[in-house]
């Protein structure tokens, strides 16, 4: 059984920058179990003779020539910005004073 | 020929009439307009309309249709409606609202208000093909979801019968076109998305290749599932607009460089001699009767045209879900990274960085979307990489080679769509796991990125019921010749619901 604790919901959350609310944790909880019992499944099937596939075509890296084309205005780039100081956008804190 | 004017046609009847001159695109854009405004709020199928842009757009239509344009522009005056995860310009040059351009949400509230500065190729191809967009459709929030219900902009309602849901996560799109509010709508398809909800509504839903189309400003969910296609009210008129869609493109690394065959020539009428197999497995446990009924008439019907039925095995069919469930959800996991109340978006405003990450993320994301974050960065996580996302890719593996193999005997595959016909709103709700069942048929093709559409099959309860055709790769003339030849003998073409003849 795949049966997650509080603090592996929490642990999960703060890797994902999500906040959760105590009620959020606590139904992420069950629900999380609840999934990962189902795929858990999986451990039955044998693959020690199969390779992974992460895509079903396949990729070749696409190149082009190394020529200049005009970027995207900068006052298009920030029109949609929350917080813009301009030609800037801002962010909150990054660093504490004195740090 | 004279036309009768509703908007519950085909597109193919639709060109033959304004080709003729017996309607204009400006009549065939008002009565969808009409029935948007009569029906639309109710049924809650859009985000966004813009009734005088489409007028206008219409407007044009009818002037390039004047000047005899229509030939090489096979969707000129007909009215369309974009699921609302493809990006619409909407930004001039110089940063400005454009006018007629439409926000694009992603069906979450973290995007509310955002307004793309360049169009996806979904938009450009439909507009160089003279299509005209009426609106945005609502759809369950980053298209995760079978019922539509997990919209931050709430459920919409299935025109069958408005206690039940459309499908999901295209919801918005299939009720539209099940509603006559558009001749055809785009959804997108990460595991039934487009093709489960056209079950529901008895729209016939495309979801092509993965790479067939250009996924270019679709906004992203699992990137190697992700795919876009058409809703219809005939398998003709998917042919046409899957021919407007298909093709290279650039800026999309996954796009293949492959021919485009002309698909509405391929539509025979003919499955003589085609062998096509049907899955044992996909008649799941918790099947409704009334599907599987339904579902089994219509392999008899196309067995009494000529196609050769046989039995075929996909033994790993009942491992999809949980291949599916890590990687979808991991791919998710790293997407929506960024949305970060940064560059656009919902910012929640605190002081420090760290802080305004995690509560912008949590007030601006929805249940579903944060489980599945949750969940993919579980299986990503530090000691769990190998055990659930390496497994499910090799799971992968097994699942496309069965595919493979099948394919090499049979021409294309026919099971059901979903094995259930539309359910309440509220219904399922409360467990995730029951409604990711609703994907069991159709998440499989999508784990082995192969092509598969829904063609209506009959009713069960009164509520329509999905035949799946499922195809080899880039094999797309094959299930549309076949879904199109079982269409004209069937009789369930003209299925349409109560609101179509009101």
């Amino acid at each position: 059984m795949a049966s997650i604790s509080r603090e592996d919901v929490e642990h999960v959350a703060h890797l994902a920058r999500l906040h959760l609310t105590d009620d959020e944790v606590d139904r992420m909880q069950t629900q999380l179990s609840n999934i990962l019992d189902a795929v858990e499944t999986l451990r039955d099937v044998d693959t020690s003779h199969v390779g992974p596939t992460a895509s079903v075509i396949r990729l070749e890296n696409v190149m082009r020539e190394d020529e200049a084309t005009a970027p995207m205005p900068r006052d298009v780039t920030l029109a949609n910005a929350p917080l813009r100081d301009d030609p800037f956008l801002r962010v909150p804190t990054v660093l504490e004073e004195g740090r | 020929m004279s036309v009768e004017l509703t908007p519950d046609g085909t597109i193919a009847d639709a060109v033959a009439a304004l080709r003729a001159g017996d309607t204009s695109a400006r009549e065939l854009t008002d009565a969808c307009l009409a029935r948007i405004e009569r029906d639309g709020a109710r049924l809650n199928t859009f985000l966004a309309v813009d009734p005088d842009a489409a007028r206008q757009a219409a407007d044009e239509a009818d002037a390039a249709l004047a000047r005899g344009e229509g030939a090489d522009r096979p969707l000129l005056g007909i009215p369309y409606a974009l699921k609302d995860i493809f990006v619409t310009r909407a930004l001039d040059f110089d940063g400005r609202p454009l006018p007629g351009g439409f926000p694009t949400t992603a069906g979450s509230r973290i995007l509310e208000g955002y307004r793309s500065p360049f169009p996806s190729s979904a938009e450009e191809r439909l507009a160089d093909a003279g299509a005209i967009l009426l609106g945005k459709t609502n759809c369950d929030e980053f298209a995760m979801g079978s019922s539509n219900e997990n919209s931050a902009y709430g459920p919409v309602r299935n025109p069958w019968d408005e206690s039940t849901v459309p499908g999901g996560s295209s919801g918005g799109s299939s009720a539209a076109v099940a509603g006559g509010q558009a001749y055809f709508a785009l959804g997108t398809d990460t595991g039934g998305s487009i093709r489960q909800p056209a079950s529901l509504t008895g729209t016939v839903g495309l979801k092509p290749t993965y790479g067939r189309v250009s996924r270019w400003g679709m906004i992203a969910f699992a990137s190697s599932l992700d795919q876009c296609g058409p809703f219809t009210r005939s398998v003709r008129d998917s042919a046409v607009v899957l021919g407007a869609l298909a093709g290279h493109d650039p800026r999309d690394s996954t796009s293949v460089d492959t021919p485009v065959p002309d698909y509405v020539a391929g539509l025979t009428g003919d499955v003589r001699g085609l062998r096509l197999g049907v899955p044992r497995e996909y008649f799941v446990p918790g099947m409704e009767p009334g599907v599987e009924a339904a579902v089994r008439a219509a392999i008899d019907v196309l067995r009494a045209e000529g196609a050769e039925i046989v039995d075929v095995s996909l033994p790993s069919t009942d491992r999809g879900l949980a291949t599916y469930y890590i990687i979808a959800p991991a791919e998710a996991s790293a997407n929506l990274a960024r949305f970060d109340g940064v560059r656009y978006g919902l910012s929640a405003g605190a002081d420090e960085l760290w802080e305004n990450y995690t509560r912008t993320r949590g007030a601006g994301f929805g249940p579903e979307v944060k489980r599945r974050i949750m969940l993919g960065t579980y299986a990503l996580s530090a000691g769990y990489y190998d055990a659930y996302y390496v497994k499910a890719q090799q799971v992968r593996t097994l699942i496309k080679d069965e595919f493979d193999e099948v394919l090499s005997s049979v021409d294309a595959i026919l099971a059901p769509t979903s094995p259930t016909v539309a359910f309440k709103i509220g219904a399922k709700v409360d467990d995730p796991l029951a409604m990711y069942l609703n994907d069991a048929c159709t998440l499989p093709v999508n784990i082995a990125g192969l092509p598969g559409i829904s063609v209506p099959c009959g009713l069960s309860d009164g509520l329509p019921v999905g035949l799946q055709v499922i195809g080899r790769a880039f094999d797309e003339g094959t299930i549309l010749r076949i879904a199109d030849a079982y269409e004209r003998v069937a009789g369930f073409g003209d299925l349409r619901p109560a609101t179509a003849r009101a």
